[in-house]
C-alpha cells in the first residue's frame, strides 16, 4: 500500500493531521487556541483620545511651582507669577539676581527663555519649544499606556489590552468583563486623571469669579461633595502627585471613614514639611483631578511626607489608591469609541454563527455529494481538511475570531468547493470529448489551474484591502477570508488530486459515473 | 447529476442588448434610491450611541419609547430580532466624551419599570471616529479595485481589466442600490460584504475570461461574439454551481445568522445573485464595446505559447543531456 502513495496525498494526510492536531486544543480550551472576539466572548473596546496639549500645560505648571520653591528656598525674591496657555512669565525683581536665576533654570530642559529688563528688575518669559512640545505629547501618551496598563494590571482583570493607535490613540480591550458595575469601575480607573495636588487655601480674599480669582493669581475649584461649594486657592500648588510614592486604602482614626494614606518622595516631603511648617494655621487643599476633597488646618509641621485623603466609599478609595499608585495620567483621556458586548450576547451570536456554519455546510456537502457523486464525496473530504486548517492556523498565529470571522469562515465553506467544482466540470468536459479517465483526471487538473489562480488571487487582493485598512472586527473577517482561501488551494487542489490519484494507483475502477455524469 | 448540456452553445450575445438594458435600468434605479433615498448609516461611519437590550418578556415599543424618551428626546427605537430584544439608537451630539458617563446604566435605570432588561451591547463611536472610519472604508473600496485593474490587466489584457471593473461596478451598485432602498443599515461589516462581493464577482469573471482567452487558441472561430457565447456556455454549469453552494451558506447565514449579521448577509445574498447575473450577461459584452481585438490578441498569445514552448523544449533538452 505504501508504494502507492503519492506526494500529494501524503502533504494532504500531513495538512489533515496538522489541522486536526492544531484544532482540537481550541475546543478543548487549552493553548494554542483561538482567541475569541470581544463581540463573541463578551468584553469592552475603548478608543482613547489623549489631550496632549493637556499634557503641555501641566508641564509648564509643574514649572511654575518649581520656580516659587527656589525663589523661596534660594531667596530670589520673584513677583507676578502667571501661566498663560502654555507659557508662563514671572518678575525677578532683583537685576542683580538674574546670574543666580539663570543658573537655577538651566534645570528646566527644552524650553525657550526670554528676558526683558525693566527698572531694576528682569520680566521672564518661559515656554516649550515646538520640539519639547512634540516630545511632551508623545510622552504623554507612551505614559498614559503604560500607567492605564498598570492600573488595569493592579485591578487583577485577565488578559487586558492597552496598546497605541495613531498618534494620540490608545484601544484598551477588556475582554470578559461581566458585570455593569465592573464595567464602571474600570471605566472610570481608566479615566481617572488622578492629578493629586495641594494648594494652600487663599483666605483673605473674597472672589465670585474666575476672572478675579486671576487677579489674585488664584484659581476657583469645586468642593468634592458639594459642586457648589467653590474654594479659592492660591496658584501654583505646593505639590502634586508626581511625587507620590505610595498610595493605601484604610480608615481614618477618629471618624473611622475610608481613606488613602499617601507617602511621598523626599523631595515631596521636604516641601510638605516646609510649606506646612510655615503655614500653620491656614488651610491646605486636598485636591484630585480638580475637586478639593478636603482642606484641613495645618496644625502643625507635618514631616516624613505622608498625608491622608478622606473619600465616600471604600470602593472609590480602591479604585482612586490604584490610579494614585500607579501614577497619574499626564493628559486627560476622552472616549471616541466604545464596543462593549454582553457575554450572553456574544454566546448568541456563536451559537447563531453555528448553527448556520453547520447548515451551510451541511447543505453543501450534500449538493457537491450530489453533483458529483464520488468527485463530490472528495471535494467534501477536502473542505472538512480546509475548515481544520483554517482554525488551526489560526489558533498557531494567535489570531482572532471575531462575528464577522465566523460569517467569513461560512462563506468559505460556499467558496473553498468553487475550485473542486471548476476542476470537475473540465473533466467532465475531457471525458465527453472521449478522453480515458485517468487523462481526463490529469488534463482537468491542469486545465482549471490558471482559473482557479487568477481568480484565488484576486479575490485575496480584496482580503488584503480589507485587512489593510479595515479596524476591529472587520480585520478577523479579512484573516478567516485569506487563511481559508489559501487553505482551500491546498486542499481542494493538492488534496483530492492526490485522492485520484491513489485511487488510480490502487487499481480502482473510475467510471464517469463517479463524476456524476449520466451514462 | 448534470444541470446543463455541456455541447449546447447557447446564444448570449445575440441578446446582450436585452441584458445590458435590464442593467441599465436597475442601475439607474439604484442610483436613484440612493441619492433620493440615500443611505440608512449605522453608528460606525456616522457616529452615535446604539444600545442593544433584551427584556425577560415581549414588550411594547411605544412603551419603550416613552421611558427611554424621558431622558432622550431623539432616541430611535427598533425591535432587534424579537420582540423581547430592543435596539435605542441615539443621536451624535448626545455622545459624551467623557469616559465616565455610563448610558447603559442610564437606559437601564429608565427602562427598570418596563421589567427585568438586560443591557447586551453599547456601542459608542465619536462623530470624528465615524469619519475616519468612513475615510478608511473608502480607502479599502479603492484599494481593491485598483489592486484589481492591475493584477487582471497584466494576467490578461488591459480590456479585460477595464471591462471586469466596470461589471464590479455594476454588482456593487446594484447591490447598494438594494442596501438603500431596502434601508439596510450600512456598518463596517456592509463594506466588508461589498468588498467579499467584489472579489467574490471578479473570481467569476475571471473564470469566464480564463475560457475567452483559451477558446481564442483552440477555438477556430474567429467572431469575438460566437466565441464569447461558447466560452460563456462551457463555464456556465461551474458559474451557476459555485453561486448556488455559496449563496446556500449566504443565506443560512441570513436567517440563522442572527439580527447583527444580517445587514452583512443580506448585500452579500444580493451581490451573489447580481454578481452571477453580471459575469454571465454583462462581463463579456463589454469586451465587445471596448473594441477588443480577437486577432491581435491571439498572436500576441500564440506567440507567449511559442516562446513557453521552447523555453520547456530546451529545459528538456538540457535536463536530457544532464541525466
Amino acid at each position: 500500500m505504501m508504494k502507492k502513495l503519492n506526494y500529494r496525498l501524503v502533504i494532504f494526510i500531513l495538512a489533515t493531521i496538522f489541522g486536526i492536531a492544531f484544532t482540537i486544543p481550541s475546543f478543548l480550551g487549552k493553548n494554542p487556541k483561538v482567541n475569541l472576539g470581544l463581540d463573541l466572548q463578551g468584553g469592552m473596546y475603548l478608543v482613547l483620545g489623549v489631550k496632549g496639549e493637556e499634557a503641555v500645560k501641566n508641564k509648564i505648571k509643574t514649572f511654575a511651582s518649581t520656580i516659587k520653591y527656589i525663589s523661596q528656598k534660594k531667596e530670589l525674591f520673584i513677583d507676578k507669577l502667571k501661566i498663560q496657555g502654555d507659557k508662563l512669565s514671572f518678575e525677578l525683581i532683583d537685576k542683580d539676581d538674574a546670574p543666580k536665576m539663570d543658573e537655577e533654570l538651566k534645570q528646566f530642559k527644552g524650553v525657550k527663555i526670554t528676558k526683558k529688563p525693566e527698572n531694576g528688575s528682569v520680566i521672564y518669559e518661559i515656554s516649550l519649544t515646538p520640539k519639547a512640545i512634540q516630545q511632551t505629547k508623545e510622552d504623554a501618551l507612551k505614559q498614559a499606556i503604560q500607567t492605564i496598563r498598570s492600573r488595569l494590571d493592579a485591578f487583577g482583570l485577565a488578559e487586558p489590552s492597552v496598546t497605541q493607535q495613531g498618534k494620540d490613540k490608545i484601544v484598551v480591550e477588556l475582554p470578559g468583563i461581566k458585570t455593569e458595575k465592573e464595567k464602571r469601575n474600570i471605566k472610570k480607573l481608566i479615566s481617572s486623571a488622578a492629578h493629586l495636588e495641594l494648594y494652600l487655601v487663599d483666605e483673605e480674599h473674597k472672589v465670585t469669579n474666575p476672572k478675579e480669582a486671576a487677579k489674585y493669581g488664584d484659581i476657583m475649584l469645586p468642593d468634592k461633595d458639594n459642586p457648589k461649594r467653590m474654594w479659592l486657592l492660591k496658584t501654583p500648588p505646593v505639590l502634586d502627585g508626581s511625587m507620590i510614592t505610595d498610595a493605601t486604602v484604610g480608615f481614618t482614626q477618629k471618624t473611622n471613614q475610608p481613606a488613602i494614606f499617601f507617602t511621598l518622595n523626599s523631595q515631596g516631603a521636604a516641601i510638605f514639611g516646609d510649606v506646612t511648617g510655615k503655614n500653620v494655621g491656614k488651610r491646605l487643599a486636598i485636591v484630585v483631578d480638580n475637586k478639593v476633597y478636603s482642606a484641613p488646618t495645618i496644625q502643625e509641621r507635618i514631616g516624613g511626607g505622608s498625608g491622608q485623603i478622606t473619600v465616600g466609599s471604600t470602593d472609590e478609595a480602591h479604585i482612586l489608591a490604584i490610579a494614585l499608585r500607579s501614577g497619574s495620567l499626564p493628559a486627560p483621556v476622552v472616549l471616541l469609541e466604545q464596543r462593549s458586548v454582553g457575554a450572553s450576547l456574544g454566546a448568541d451570536s456563536i451559537r447563531k454563527s453555528m448553527i448556520a456554519l453547520i447548515s451551510g455546510f451541511i447543505i453543501v456537502v450534500i449538493f457537491m455529494a450530489w453533483y458529483y457523486n464520488l468527485a463530490g464525496i472528495i471535494a467534501d473530504i477536502a473542505l472538512i481538511t480546509n475548515l481544520f486548517l483554517i482554525i488551526a492556523i489560526m489558533a498557531l498565529f494567535g489570531a482572532t475570531l471575531t462575528l464577522p470571522g465566523m460569517a467569513g469562515i461560512v462563506l468559505t465553506v460556499g467558496m473553498a468547493v468553487d475550485a473542486n467544482v471548476i476542476i470537475n466540470e473540465r473533466i467532465r468536459e475531457l471525458i465527453r470529448e472521449g478522453k480515458p479517465i485517468k487523462q481526463a483526471i490529469e488534463g482537468g487538473y491542469k486545465n482549471a489551474m490558471s482559473a482557479i489562480l487568477d481568480a484565488n488571487i484576486t479575490t485575496l487582493i480584496a482580503a488584503i484591502a480589507l485587512f489593510a485598512y479595515g479596524t476591529g472586527t472587520i480585520k478577523g473577517f479579512a484573516v478567516t477570508m485569506a487563511i481559508g482561501i489559501l487553505a482551500s488551494m491546498l486542499t481542494a487542489i493538492l488534496g483530492t488530486h492526490g485522492i485520484w490519484q491513489y485511487l488510480i494507483d490502487s487499481g480502482k475502477k473510475i467510471t464517469p459515473k463517479h463524476f456524476g455524469m449520466k451514462v | 447529476m448534470e444541470l446543463f448540456s455541456q455541447n449546447k452553445i447557447y446564444d448570449f450575445m445575440g441578446k446582450r442588448k436585452i441584458f445590458i438594458s435590464i442593467s441599465l435600468i436597475l442601475i439607474v434605479l439604484s442610483l436613484f434610491s440612493i441619492f433620493t433615498k440615500g443611505f440608512n448609516w449605522g453608528i460606525d461611519f456616522k457616529g452615535g450611541i446604539e444600545v442593544e437590550v433584551r427584556f425577560d418578556k415581549p414588550v411594547k415599543i411605544g412603551e419603550v419609547r416613552k421611558y427611554v424618551s424621558k431622558e432622550f428626546k431623539e432616541a430611535a427605537i427598533t425591535t432587534f430580532g424579537s420582540d423581547r430584544e430592543i435596539l435605542i439608537r441615539l443621536n451624535v451630539d448626545k455622545v459624551s466624551s467623557d469616559v465616565q458617563k455610563d448610558i447603559g446604566a442610564e437606559i437601564k435605570k429608565l427602562l427598570k419599570p418596563l421589567g427585568n432588561v438586560e443591557i447586551r451591547r453599547v456601542d459608542i463611536v465619536g462623530a470624528k471616529v465615524g469619519n475616519e472610519l468612513r475615510e478608511k472604508g473608502l480607502k479599502a473600496l479603492i484599494f481593491a479595485i485598483i489592486g484589481i485593474l492591475i493584477y487582471v490587466a497584466i494576467r490578461f489584457e488591459w480590456r479585460f481589466a477595464v471591462a471586469s471593473v466596470l461589471a464590479l461596478f455594476h454588482d456593487t451598485t446594484i447591490a447598494l442600490g438594494a442596501v438603500s432602498f431596502f434601508h439596510v443599515e450600512v456598518n463596517l461589516d456592509v463594506l466588508a460584504a461589498i468588498l467579499t462581493l467584489m472579489g467574490y464577482s471578479l473570481n467569476d469573471t475571471i473564470v469566464v475570461f480564463d475560457r475567452i482567452r483559451e477558446q481564442i487558441i483552440k477555438s477556430k472561430i474567429r467572431d469575438l461574439a460566437l466565441l464569447i457565447n461558447e466560452a460563456v456556455s462551457k463555464t456556465l454549469s461551474r458559474t451557476v454551481l459555485t453561486s448556488l453552494t455559496t449563496f446556500f451558506v449566504v443565506l443560512t447565514l441570513f436567517l440563522f445568522g442572527g439580527e447583527i449579521i444580517r445587514p452583512f448577509s443580506f448585500t452579500l445574498l444580493v451581490g451573489i445573485i447580481v454578481g452571477t447575473y453580471s459575469s454571465i450577461f454583462i462581463a463579456s459584452p463589454l469586451l465587445i464595446w471596448l473594441g477588443f481585438d480577437i486577432d491581435d490578441y491571439r498572436k500576441k498569445l500564440l506567440e507567449k505559447e511559442k516562446r513557453r514552448k521552447e523555453k520547456e523544449k530546451m529545459r528538456q533538452m538540457y535536463q536530457g543531456g544532464v541525466v
